[in-house]
């Protein structure tokens, strides 16, 4: 093997490493938010990603069906639409069910991994076990080649644009608007941002459908690049929990970055090793470092 | 004798019925395929009894104690595996001696972490210690450190899927997927006939009423008292000088230890181990038959075990499409509507029952409210005490 070809090989392994960190980022942006903010382990989280990814299909099964002269343009307003029905979804289980287990986080976490447990039957009743793909665009195939022996596939250029975006979003309500000092203060002190006329309930409400609504995007992006079972959220769960954790919570920059670590780690040792001892090695070095370092990467220091 | 004075009467009655029920009921009720069944539930009940020590009274909540469970089951499997590898059974296999499954992955050399299991003393050794010590490490690692709550849940939750992905992937090690089928005897007892099942149940009952009153003897005990107190307010017992990472850590090998058990007893009795039952989704299941059984109640755990399992059971056989959506919805009611679970139910009721009859006798029956967990005692922000003071 050449030096180029190893640099070529380099490169598109670590292209394969940014689509798993976009689908890891997405997910994470969201379950950062709702755990920060509230202490919630949302256990369900995944299953909002399957909504997205479902809304996706059906709108791409729709399109095919009714209307296929959009097919070119019926991606857009889908993801638009995977983020709203995941918010609202997202919306409905906070206001039956998070919102009455706010003081027992270890509650919350075995209810939502209950939901999620019914969510997926609701996924297997409704579209089958079997896993299905959306049709995507025809801009979103193929691939570019900025170089020889370099291939770039478009949906991962899309789904980098889309995180991009999204990532901004997040950033843009969280630090410049009224709504993210709502949410900065609750995660600070819930009881003062109380006392100061806060209605912490409401940014609660807020943010856990927000959180919500990024993984259904999440659930988008993630139709790009693989097709979605009843089971595809619960795959990616655990990583997203530790990525989030790992970034040390309630800090954007650390989830970002703790997610394109694992994300590039994983994508370039599976070059090397078989993809489980891979994801073994990945997750273990997670572990020892937060067992060194429980607090992650990056804190937000605030004196609590 | 001291340990069974410590028990109050009330708590002997309480283990005497699921005595009376599981050693009685049971083996005249079913045939030995249903008993057989039954059996591997109990073993189950292992792990619902330890996390009701763990999480019930200590406040902890493992979402990984599959990961005990398998290490116990596992220690077993390769014991009875080496013995029905000899090489006069295997001696079409191009390395005789070694189990089918190295054999199948090229490998000619057992390797050296096998060893021990040739020997049946070490083997039950390495069955109570090594998921023990794994134990010990994660939960020095981490309540020294003062991290706990759902952080430690997560981390759990992430060892066991660690565990079973290097499982699957190791297969010239561990069996992969399949796990490691094909046990025959223990020390030359066919472990497969219906007269040493029948034995096993009685075994494993015997185990497990002995594990019943160990932990229910342990919650009496000023032990039991401390990790009350620190599931409640674990700042206060800090500041009496208490040094709670150590209580935390013990009520954590103890609750390993026990898996353990159950995890050996179960491949005895089901006849084989697989990696099905040490990731995630059984890890949590496990917890299930707690909260179901109710996390305060040790005898209370071993009927969710028993009852979840019968309708895991029923649902699959009659609905199968069903079971999932059941499963689901039975665990977000309990949690919302009962998280007593049903000992809980059981306990308020018959409280209001005895009133009736005994006054005096009513204070025996009341059941430990649960905890009102604060975001600060439940370790989401590890590093509040300290570091950035």
């Amino acid at each position: 093997m050449s030096a180029s070809e190893i640099g070529s090989m380099v490169v598109m392994q670590g292209f394969a490493g940014l689509s798993l960190f976009t689908v890891l980022l997405l997910m994470a942006l969201g379950l950062a938010i709702i755990f920060g903010q509230m202490g919630v382990i949302n256990m369900a989280h995944g299953e909002f990603m399957a909504i997205g990814a479902y809304v996706i299909y059906f709108a791409s099964q729709l399109t095919q069906n009714y209307a296929p002269s959009l097919t070119g343009i019926y991606f857009i307003p889908a993801v638009a639409a995977a983020f709203v029905i995941a918010a609202a979804a997202g919306y409905a289980v906070e206001v039956l069910l998070v919102r009455r287990l706010y003081n027992r986080p270890l509650d919350t976490l075995l209810a939502t991994w209950g939901l999620s447990l019914a969510l997926q039957q609701v996924f297997r009743s409704l579209f089958g076990a079997k896993e299905v793909s959306a049709v995507l665009p025809e801009w979103m195939l193929g691939s570019v080649q900025p170089m020889q022996g370099i291939d770039i596939p478009r949906n991962g250029i899309f789904v980098m644009v889309l995180t991009v975006l999204v990532s901004g979003g997040v950033y843009y309500i969280l630090y410049r608007s009224r709504w993210g000092i709502r949410i900065r203060a609750t995660m600070q002190n819930r009881t003062m941002s109380g006392a100061v006329g806060i209605n912490t309930d409401r940014v609660d409400r807020f943010s856990f459908s927000l959180g919500c609504g990024i993984a259904g995007v999440a659930g988008a992006a993630f139709t790009t690049i693989g097709s979605t079972g009843p089971t595809s959220g619960s795959l990616y769960i655990v990583d997203t929990f530790l990525v989030v954790v790992f970034g040390g919570a309630a800090s954007l920059l650390g989830t970002i970055a703790s997610a394109f670590s694992i994300a590039q780690a994983q994508s370039l040792l599976e070059f090397f090793l078989t993809s489980a001892m891979a994801k073994v090695l990945t997750l273990m070095t997670i572990i020892v470092i937060l067992m060194l370092r429980p607090q992650g990467l990056f804190v937000t220091r605030v004196r609590a | 004798m001291e340990f069974l004075a410590k028990l109050r009467k009330s708590d002997l009655l309480g283990v005497a019925v699921l005595a009376l029920v599981i050693l009685v009921l049971f083996p005249s009720c079913f045939n030995i395929f249903r008993l057989n069944l039954i059996g591997k539930y109990l073993t189950y009940a292992f792990v619902a009894v330890s996390l009701v020590l763990l999480w019930g009274y200590g406040g902890v909540l493992s979402m990984g104690q599959g990961v005990f469970f398998g290490l116990g089951g596992y220690c077993m499997a390769m014991f009875l595996k080496l013995e029905a590898s000899d090489p006069v059974s295997t001696a079409i296999q191009s390395t005789p001696g070694i189990p089918d499954f190295m054999d199948w992955n090229q490998l000619t050399k057992l390797p050296f972490f096998w060893l021990p299991f040739k020997s049946f003393p070490l083997t039950v050794i390495a069955i109570l210690l090594v998921p023990t010590l794994f134990a010990w490490v994660i939960s020095a690692a981490m309540f020294k450190r003062r991290v706990g709550g759902v952080y430690f849940a997560i981390i759990t939750q992430a060892i066991a899927l660690i565990l079973s992905v290097l499982i699957v992937g190791q297969q010239g090690l561990t069996g992969g997927i399949n796990g490691m089928t094909d046990l025959k005897t223990l020390l030359g007892w066919d472990i497969r006939t219906d007269s040493a099942k029948l034995t096993l149940y009685f075994v494993n009952a015997g185990l497990l009423l002995g594990v019943v009153l160990l932990a229910r003897w342990v919650l009496k005990t000023k032990f039991g008292m401390l990790l009350l107190a620190l599931r409640d307010k674990e700042d206060r017992v800090r500041f009496s000088g208490y040094d709670v990472a150590n209580f935390k850590i013990l009520v954590f090998c103890l609750s390993a230890m026990i898996c353990a058990i159950g995890g050996a007893m179960f491949t005895l009795q089901v006849g084989f181990m697989s990696p099905s039952f040490v990731g995630i989704v059984p890890s949590i299941e496990m917890v299930v038959f707690t909260a179901v059984g109710g996390r305060m109640s040790v005898v209370g755990a071993v009927y969710g075990a028993l009852i979840v399992n019968f309708g895991k059971t029923f649902f699959s056989e009659q609905y199968p499409e069903l079971w999932q959506f059941m499963m689901g919805a039975t665990f977000i009611g309990v949690v919302l509507l009962f998280p007593t679970g049903l000992a809980g139910m059981y306990q308020s009721r018959a409280k209001d029952l005895l009133k009736l009859l005994k006054r005096d006798k009513t204070k025996a029956l009341v059941a430990t409210p649960l905890p009102r967990e604060t975001p600060s005692q439940v370790g989401l922000t590890p590093v509040e005490e300290g570091k950035h003071g």
